[in-house]
C-alpha cells in the first residue's frame, strides 16, 4: 500500500475538512457525504483522517473493539464478561475501513471462517467489514456507484446499529455503529434518495481556481511523492496539533452551551428552507456544537450556525431534487435573511 | 513548402511516439495513455511500437469490457481450495498486471463501476480485496493504455479513467501511418526513466503549469500533477538534465491541452495575473453565476401547479390514456429487483418472486462447505452422505438482472421565437418538475431543443441531474419553429434508446405553431403538415408521448399534433398569470 498524504497538509477545502473533523468529534452526526469533481482531494482527505484520529479505549481481546465503558451496548461476549467484573482494556487506533466497490456481501457482513471449516470442520464466525468499522468510520468511495443490494444492506445496519448474520446454523449478532463517509462525482450518477438521507452532512468540493493555491498544492504533492516519509515527519507537528484539537473539543462538547436565541434562529432557518422533519434542525445544532467545540468556544454562536448550515441542510432541501447544485446559494440567501432581518 | 507540410502532418504522430516513450519509461507513475483514434493500421502500429519500448517480460493484460469482479480483482480459487483443504486466493487480472500494463479496448464503452475499480486500485497501489472470505490488500502497480474509439464528444471513457491517465493523445486516421520507429529506443527510455527523478523542477515551472491550466480551465489538480511528473520524463527523454521550453511545450500538448474546457482566447481578457487576484473570492463568483443560471423558484412553482402530479408515471404505464391511479404505485415504490433483463452479476438471496437461480455460482458457494456438512449429516442420520452434494438455502445465488424496462424520457422543447421568452421560462420550469420526477424514479432523461437553428440534442440520455439542469438553463430561445425536425430527432433518439434495450417515452413542449418544414423552408401549412407526419411516425413506433401546450390559450395545432402522435394533450394553463409576470419582471430587472 502506498503511504497516505497527511490530512494536515491538505490546502483549502475548508468545508470538507470541517465536516470531517466535526464527525470525528461527534460520531452521532450521521456521517459525511463529499461530492465533487475528480482531483479535488476528496479521497485524500478521508484516507488521511485515519492518522489524525486519537486512539480509543477498547476491551482487550474483543474482536468488535467494544467500549469498556458502554454498559449494555457491547457485543454479547463483552456483556457476559462485563457482568463478572471490570473488563480489561487497552488503547487501539480508531478504524477507518474502506468498502471497495467490488466487495461481496459475505465480506461486508461477515461469514463462516472458511479455513476452520475446511481444515477442522468447525463452525466459527469470521467478522466482516461492518464489524471492523464498529466505533470507527466506514468509507465508500464512489458511493453513487455502489450496487443497490449492497446499499440496502448498509441502510439496514446503519438504521439498527446492529449486524445480524445467519449462516450454516450459526446465528451471530454484533453491534455495528459507524460513521458513514461517502464520496462521489455527481456527474456519474445520482445517489439513491434513501442513502442521501442517511448522511448528516454533505459537502461539495471543487478544484481551487486560485493559481497560487494550486501551485502550493502541486508543490506539496511533489514533495510527498519524492519522499513520503520525510514529508510526513515535516507535517507531524501539525497533525499532532489537530489531534489535540479533536481531543479537547470532545471534552468540551458535553458542556457546550446552546442559548435559546441560537436554537430559535436555527429553527427559523429550517422552516424558511422548508426542510423535511426535524432531522435538519438536529443536525444543524449538533454540527454547530461540534464546530464550536473545535474552535474552543464555550457557547454556540451565530458564527457557528453559519459555518455548518450549508453542509447540514444542503441535501435536505427536498422540494426540488433538481435544485441540488443551486441549493448552496439558496441556503446562503436564507442565512442572510435570517441573520440580518 | 513540402517540408512544412510534412512537419504539420507528422506532429501528432511524433507526439504519439513521445507519449509512448514517456509512458514506457514509468507506466505506473504516468498512470496511462488514452489514445483516441479509430481502430486501424495507425493504432496497431503505434501500439506495437509502444509495447516494444517496454522491458522484455513486462506483463501486458487486456481487460475485456464484460470482465467480472472475480477475474478483475481476484477471489477464491475453488479448485485449489478443495484440493488443499484450506482457502487459496486466486489472483485477479489487476494483480497479474503488477509491474506492467493493462490494455483497455473500446475504453469509451467501459462502465463507470469498472473504471472506478481500476482507478481505486491505481490510487492505492494495491487491490483492496474484500471478496469471498478474503480480506487482503494485494500490492500492484500498473499503467493503462485505453483505446478510445469514441466518435462523438459524448462517447468518452469514464472520467475516473481519464483522470488517472496522464497522457491523452488523438491519432488522425491515416492510411499510411508515419510513425518513426527509430525516434525512441528501449535503451533511451530506460536511461530516461532513471534520470528523470533527479531533474529539478523549480517553483516557476510549477507556477507556469498551473497558470496554463487555469487559462484553458483545466480544473483537476491531478492534471497539473500529471504534467509535473511527465515534464521531468520528457526532459529526460530529450537527453536534458534541466527542463527546457520545448519540454514544457510538449507536456502541454500531451497533458494539459487535451483536457482544455475553454479556448485560451476566451480567457484572454482574464489573464492569469488578473485571475489570481480576481479569484480571491471564487465562491462569490460562482454563486453569482449559479444565481444567473438558475430559474426563479416562483416560475418553477407556477409550472408545478400547472402540471398534474405523477405525469411521467402515467406516461409509462401501459395504458397512458387512462388517468386511473391503479396502474402504478407512487413514485417511491420502485421495484427492487427486476425479474427480466440482461444478467449483470449474482447475489446471495432466496429464490422467490421469480428470481433465477445461478446454478454454477450456487454450487461454487456450496462446495467449500461439503466436508463440514457431510460430517454433520453423518452425525445426525445413519445414511451414507459421502456421495451427495449438500446444498442449503444459504448457498443460493440468484442472477442480478438489469431490467430492459429502464426508461428514458426524451424531452423535446420548443425554444422558438413563437414560444415567447416567458413561455420558454415556464416550459423550462415544467421540464425541471418532470426531470425531478425522473430523479425519484431513477429514470434517464434526454433533452432535445428546436429553434431557428434547427433541432439539437442538448443532452444525451443521462441520469445526471446536474448536467440536465445546466444544459436546460443554458437553452437559448428564438427563431422559427422547425417542429417536424424536432420530432424527427426525438424519433431517431427513441430508436437508439430502444436498441440499447431501454424503453423510451417522449414529452413535447410546444405551442404547435410550426413554421419551418423539414427542409428548413418557411411556410406554416407545409410545416404543420410535416410536423403531423413526423408525429405519426412516432406513433407508429409505439412510443408513449405527452404534448404539453405552452401557448397562452389552448389551441388547435398543438391538440392536432397530440392527436397525430397518439399523445396525451395537456395545456399548460396559467396558475396565476399576475404573480408569474411579476416574477418574470423581477427576474429581468435583476439580470440587467
Amino acid at each position: 500500500m502506498r503511504a497516505t498524504f497527511p490530512f494536515a497538509a491538505i490546502l483549502g477545502q475548508d468545508e470538507m475538512k470541517l465536516a470531517l473533523l466535526a464527525s470525528a468529534i461527534d460520531p452521532t452526526l450521521g456521517g459525511v457525504l463529499v461530492f465533487g469533481d475528480r482531483g479535488t482531494g476528496k479521497t485524500t482527505a478521508v484516507r488521511g483522517l485515519a492518522e489524525l484520529l486519537p486512539p480509543m479505549l477498547v476491551v482487550s481481546g474483543c474482536r468488535y473493539h467494544c467500549d469498556p465503558g458502554a454498559n449494555g451496548s457491547g457485543c454479547d461476549d463483552c456483556q457476559t464478561r462485563g457482568r463478572q467484573g471490570p473488563l480489561p482494556s487497552e488503547m487501539a487506533p480508531v478504524p477507518v475501513v474502506d468498502l471497495p466497490l467490488g466487495a461481496t456481501e459475505d465480506r461486508i457482513v461477515g461469514a463462516l471462517d472458511l479455513e476452520r471449516a475446511l481444515s477442522r470442520g468447525e463452525k466459527s464466525f469470521e467478522a466482516g467489514l461492518l464489524a471492523r468499522a464498529h466505533r470507527g468510520f466506514l468509507y465508500i468511495d464512489e458511493v453513487n456507484l455502489l450496487e443497490d443490494h449492497l446499499v440496502d444492506l448498509l441502510l439496514d445496519v446503519a438504521a439498527s446499529g446492529e449486524n445480524v448474520v445467519e449462516r450454516e446454523g450459526l446465528s451471530v449478532r454484533h453491534p455495528a455503529r459507524f460513521v458513514l463517509i461517502g464520496s462521489g462525482n455527481p456527474e456519474e450518477g445520482e445517489l439513491r434518495p434513501q442513502l442521501l438521507d442517511r448522511f448528516g452532512l454533505s459537502v461539495e468540493v471543487s478544484a481551487p481556481e486560485n493559481v497560487s493555491t494550486r501551485v502550493e498544492i502541486i508543490k506539496r504533492r511533489d514533495a510527498f511523492e519524492n519522499d513520503p516519509a520525510a514529508f510526513k515527519v515535516k507535517w507531524l507537528p501539525e497533525t499532532r496539533r489537530i489531534r489535540e484539537q479533536i481531543l479537547s473539543a470532545r471534552n468540551k462538547l458535553p458542556k457546550m452551551e446552546l442559548s435559546q436565541e441560537v436554537l430559535e434562529r436555527a429553527a427559523s432557518l429550517c422552516v424558511r428552507l422548508g426542510t423535511d422533519g426535524l432531522r435538519g434542525e438536529l443536525t444543524v445544532m449538533r454540527a454547530a456544537r461540534a464546530v464550536a467545540a473545535l474552535e474552543g468556544s464555550d457557547a454556540v454562536s451565530d458564527h457557528h450556525l453559519r459555518l455548518v448550515a450549508p453542509s447540514a441542510l444542503r441535501h435536505r432541501l427536498r422540494r426540488n431534487p433538481l435544485d441540488e447544485s443551486g441549493s448552496t446559494a439558496r441556503i446562503q440567501r436564507t442565512l442572510e435573511d435570517v441573520f440580518c432581518g | 513548402m513540402d517540408d512544412d507540410e510534412r512537419t504539420v502532418l507528422e506532429l501528432p504522430f511524433h507526439d504519439a511516439m513521445l507519449a509512448a516513450a514517456v509512458f514506457a519509461a514509468d507506466p505506473a507513475r504516468v498512470g496511462g495513455i488514452v489514445i483516441r483514434t479509430v481502430s486501424g493500421p495507425a493504432r496497431e502500429s503505434w501500439l506495437r511500437n509502444t509495447l516494444s519500448l517496454l522491458d522484455a517480460g513486462t506483463p501486458v493484460r487486456r481487460v475485456p469490457s464484460h470482465i467480472g469482479d472475480e477475474s478483475l480483482l481476484g477471489g477464491l480459487d475453488l479448485a485449489m481450495t478443495l484440493a488443499t483443504g484450506r482457502p487459496i486466493a486466486r489472483h485477479g487480472l489487476l494483480k497479474e498486471a503488477d509491474g506492467g500494463i493493462i490494455i483497455i479496448p473500446s475504453a469509451e464503452r467501459l462502465t463507470a463501476p469498472l473504471a472506478s475499480r481500476i482507478a481505486t486500485t491505481m490510487d492505492l497501489g494495491a487491490i483492496p480485496l474484500q471478496r469471498d472470505k478474503f480480506t487482503a490488500t494485494a500490492p500492484t502497480s500498473f499503467g493503462i493504455i485505453a483505446l478510445d474509439e469514441g466518435q462523438s464528444a459524448e462517447e468518452r471513457p469514464p472520467s475516473a479513467l481519464l483522470d488517472r491517465a496522464g497522457l491523452h493523445i488523438t491519432l488522425p486516421d491515416a492510411a499510411s501511418p508515419k510513425i518513426d520507429v527509430d525516434t525512441f529506443t528501449r535503451e533511451r527510455v530506460k536511461i530516461a526513466s532513471r534520470a528523470a527523478a533527479s531533474i529539478p523542477l523549480d517553483d516557476d515551472c510549477i507556477r507556469l503549469l498551473c497558470e496554463l491550466g487555469a487559462v484553458v480551465a483545466v480544473s483537476s489538480t491531478n492534471a497539473i500533477l500529471h504534467a509535473s511528473r511527465i515534464l521531468r520524463l520528457v526532459a529526460a527523454l530529450n537527453g536534458r538534465n534541466r527542463v527546457s521550453e520545448d519540454d514544457i511545450a510538449a507536456t502541454i500538448r500531451l497533458v494539459i491541452a487535451p483536457r482544455a474546457t475553454r479556448h485560451p482566447e476566451e480567457a484572454a481578457d482574464n489573464s492569469p495575473q488578473q485571475s489570481d487576484t480576481h479569484d480571491q473570492n471564487p465562491d462569490d463568483n460562482s454563486s453569482i453565476q449559479e444565481e444567473a443560471g438558475r430559474l426563479p423558484d416562483s416560475l418553477i412553482a407556477a409550472a408545478k401547479s400547472a402540471l398534474p402530479p405523477h405525469l411521467l408515471e402515467r406516461l409509462q404505464s401501459d395504458n397512458h390514456h387512462q388517468f386511473s391511479k391503479s396502474t402504478t404505485g407512487k413514485s417511491g415504490d420502485r421495484k427492487k429487483s427486476p425479474r427480466r433483463g440482461r444478467p449483470i452479476g449474482f447475489k446471495a438471496g432466496p429464490i422467490s418472486q421469480g428470481a433465477r437461480l445461478n446454478i454454477v455460482e450456487t454450487l461454487r458457494a456450496a462446495a467449500p462447505w461439503q466436508p463440514l456438512r457431510r460430517r454433520e449429516i453423518a452425525a445426525h442420520c445413519e445414511t451414507d452422505a459421502t456421495n451427495r452434494i449438500a446444498v442449503r438455502a444459504v448457498d443460493f445465488r440468484v442472477w442480478r438482472l438489469k431490467s430492459r424496462g429502464e426508461t428514458v424520457t426524451v424531452f423535446v422543447v420548443d425554444a422558438s421565437g413563437s414560444t415567447a421568452v416567458q413561455r420558454l421560462g415556464e416550459a423550462k420550469g415544467a421540464v425541471e418538475i418532470l426531470l425531478s420526477e425522473c430523479y425519484s424514479r431513477r429514470d434517464h432523461a434526454a433533452l432535445i431543443a428546436f429553434s431557428g437553428r434547427g433541432s439539437e440534442l442538448l443532452l444525451p440520455p443521462t441520469r445526471s441531474l446536474a448536467r440536465a439542469k445546466r444544459n436546460l438553463a443554458d437553452l437559448p430561445g428564438g427563431g422559427g419553429t422547425p417542429l417536424a425536425s424536432g420530432i424527427d430527432a426525438a424519433a431517431e433518439l427513441c430508436d437508439a434508446v430502444r436498441r440499447k434495450g431501454q424503453a423510451p417515452s417522449v414529452v413535447v413542449l410546444t405551442d404547435g405553431r410550426a413554421n419551418l418544414n423539414r427542409n428548413g423552408k418557411p411556410g406554416r401549412a407545409a410545416a404543420e403538415e410535416d410536423a403531423v407526419q413526423a408525429a405519426k411516425t412516432l406513433r407508429c413506433m409505439g412510443v408513449p408521448a405527452i404534448v404539453i401546450d405552452t401557448s397562452a390559450k389552448p389551441n388547435a395545432p398543438a391538440a392536432r399534433l397530440a392527436d397525430a402522435m397518439g399523445a396525451e394533450y395537456l395545456p399548460l394553463a396559467y396558475a396565476d398569470a399576475d404573480t408569474l409576470s411579476k416574477a418574470i419582471k423581477a427576474q429581468d430587472a435583476r439580470s440587467i
